[in-house]
């Protein structure tokens, strides 16, 4: 089981601020290790986040996307206490979905 | 290894240009980010944007694209977006100069703010591209970044 993300969810006026840092190699498939091989592509590519059984972002990512990806956005229609749920999805089958509460 | 990454390059650019003529085909002019997976081994900005359904895009000063004039470590390179465009559905990211332009696309649903903040990797001193599709089009703003150290190696 990959590490879990540390998720801050805050509400700022009527909106909730979302402030995600997952921990993932995000491996290119471009780089060569010491020996000179390519290290196998290994990355998200898939985030969902849900709040009250509304997806409130998708994103659809590439290789290209940082090394332990931070990701932050803000959506309408929560409120201290619910719960947001983050879910990720990378190239090698791997998945890791974190709950937080609103606060 | 340069002929085989040669080898490689090349096969990708075709299986590119085959997916993105795929896609332009199979689906309409507003396509879904996750639903575009082969825009992602798109090797050419014009090939990328083509493979999310991107044929004619404008230049807007309704987007807010803030990212680093100088960036000492091309592996993280912070991003920020945001859209005051109205009817904005969704926010891609793209770096002309990657071997592969198209970086992240994020689905902006009803009631979630045209806002999303990242860290992107940008192997050298390039133009960074936020593409926003919304009800009247596609809109686009662009800004350059320039590297002085790798982002290979992240």
């Amino acid at each position: 089981m990959p590490d879990p993300m540390r998720i801050r969810a805050v509400m700022m006026g009527d909106v909730v601020d979302v402030k995600i840092l997952m921990s993932h190699v995000m491996e290119t498939g471009q780089r060569k290790n010491a020996d000179g091989d390519l290290v196998p592509a290994h990355y998200i590519t898939e985030v969902t986040a849900t709040c009250k059984g509304k997806t409130v972002m998708k994103a659809g990512w590439g290789p290209s996307v940082s090394k332990n990806p931070y990701f932050s956005f803000r959506f309408k229609g929560g409120a201290k206490g619910d719960k947001l749920s983050i879910t990720w999805k990378d190239t090698a089958g791997g998945t890791r979905t974190d709950e937080v509460t609103i606060n | 290894m340069k002929k085989t990454r040669r080898d490689f390059l090349g096969l990708t650019g075709r299986l590119g240009l085959a997916a993105a003529t795929l896609a332009s085909g199979l689906f309409s002019r507003i396509a879904f980010a996750v639903d575009t997976r082969p825009a992602f081994e798109a090797t050419s900005l014009k090939e990328a944007l083509a493979a999310i359904g991107v044929t004619e895009h404008q230049d807007s000063t309704e987007i807010i694209l803030k990212a680093p004039d100088i960036a000492e470590n091309g592996a993280v390179v912070p991003v920020e977006v945001t859209s005051k465009l109205p009817g904005t559905r969704s926010i891609t990211l793209l770096v002309e100069k990657n071997p592969h332009q198209l970086s992240a696309e994020f689905e902006i649903p009803e009631g979630t703010e045209a806002f999303i903040a990242t860290r992107l990797k940008v192997a050298e001193t390039s133009n960074v591209l936020a593409v926003v599709k919304t009800d009247a089009g596609v809109f686009h703003a662009a800004k350059v970044v320039k590297v002085t150290l790798g982002g290979c190696g992240g």
